[in-house]
């Protein structure tokens, strides 16, 4: 049976086993909410605001990026603009785990991606290429995350002196490391390899000569065009 | 045009990035369920995910201070050895930071 053809479902076990599987991620991303919450306060917005974003977006380089904006007057294409290119990269996260959420009904398909970000995505793609067909990792470890966000911003906004400087502790490579650690773990075809390189070449280009953040839509789609012209393997069923 | 930033305004700027978000999150999905999936769509996709991964580690690799750098090849190296993220995971963070102890 193909991998396509598998019925993906979604259940209160596999969510809770999304959560546990996350938990350890979520330690590190206290710290970045802890973070936003102080760069929020310092910037203007009250605890309440700070504590609103973190809930309703869910993204914290975008919710980052706002405070860079963010004065005595707001100003809204251009936060709408940033949001929107920083964010873009779910567009193909989305797409790439489709096959794998198709066979949920919409609204548990559409809910599902509410939590959706890079750690709980790297894992759930991983899932999906492994075979597996319940959806709880990205779920629970979306619920997981998202708590923490919250929790960690919360922090933030309640004790103001946390720790500004992450990157002294080493804290601002573990998505970096994280993400890297989903790569090597997921498929162990070689071949894999050249798609890769285009996709790092191409960021590389977008970051050069494209705006901020365009890097990674251009580098993802460059990967996947490789992917296309690559022979398929054989024995691999279409 | 712009928001002034008093509770409703700063209220409403919020509220408006997280639809954008959610519309890039949820926006993947539904074109996908409206393109017929055939060889090669999938292999795009199968490609296309690991290049996002690809994507977004490659501005800490080339843009990032040598402590970023070591804590990649850490992680790197020990995912090889183990393939187990935690460990692979807490070496690149204790690498950065006594990269950039010393």
């Amino acid at each position: 049976m193909s991998r396509s053809t598998q019925v993906a479902r979604l259940d209160l076990a596999g969510i809770i086993v999304g959560i546990r599987r996350m938990a350890p991620l979520c330690l590190f991303v206290v710290v970045f909410g802890l973070a936003f919450g102080v760069a929020a306060l310092s910037r203007g917005l009250s605890g309440l605001e700070a504590m609103l974003m973190s809930a309703l977006v869910f993204a914290g380089a975008s919710q980052f990026a706002a405070l860079e904006l963010w004065g005595p007057e707001i100003p809204l294409l251009p936060l709408i603009a940033t949001t929107f290119a920083i964010n873009a990269r779910h567009l193909l996260m989305g797409a790439a785990i489709q096959p794998w959420l198709a066979h949920l009904p919409p609204a548990q398909r559409y809910a599902s991606v509410v939590v959706m970000s890079d750690s709980n995505w790297a894992m759930a793609a991983a899932d999906y290429q492994k075979g597996k067909t319940n959806v709880g990792m990205l779920v629970g470890g979306g619920i997981a995350l998202w708590v923490t966000w919250l929790f960690g911003t919360l922090l933030g906004v309640l004790f103001g002196s946390g720790i500004e400087e992450p990157q002294r502790f080493g804290l601002d490579v573990i998505m970096g490391c994280f993400l890297l650690a989903m790569l090597v773990g997921g498929r162990r075809d070689l071949s894999i390899l050249l798609p890769w390189a285009a996709a790092a070449l191409a960021a590389l280009a977008a970051m050069t000569w494209l705006p901020d953040h365009a890097h990674v839509i251009v580098g993802a789609v460059a990967g996947g065009l490789v992917g296309v012209l690559l022979p398929a393997r054989k024995g691999e069923k279409p | 045009m712009t928001l002034p930033a008093t509770l409703a305004g700063a209220i409403a700027a919020i509220v408006i990035m997280a639809l954008v978000t959610y519309l890039t999150r949820a926006g993947g999905v539904f074109i996908m369920s409206r393109v017929p999936i055939g060889p090669r769509v999938e292999r795009f996709i199968n490609a296309m995910a690991g290049s996002v991964l690809v994507a977004v580690i490659t501005p800490m690799a080339v843009y990032g201070d040598w402590g970023a750098r070591m804590a990649l090849v850490a992680t790197l190296l020990v995912m090889l050895a183990l393939q187990k993220p935690l460990p692979a995971i807490t070496a690149g963070i204790v690498t950065a930071a006594l990269w950039r102890m010393l």
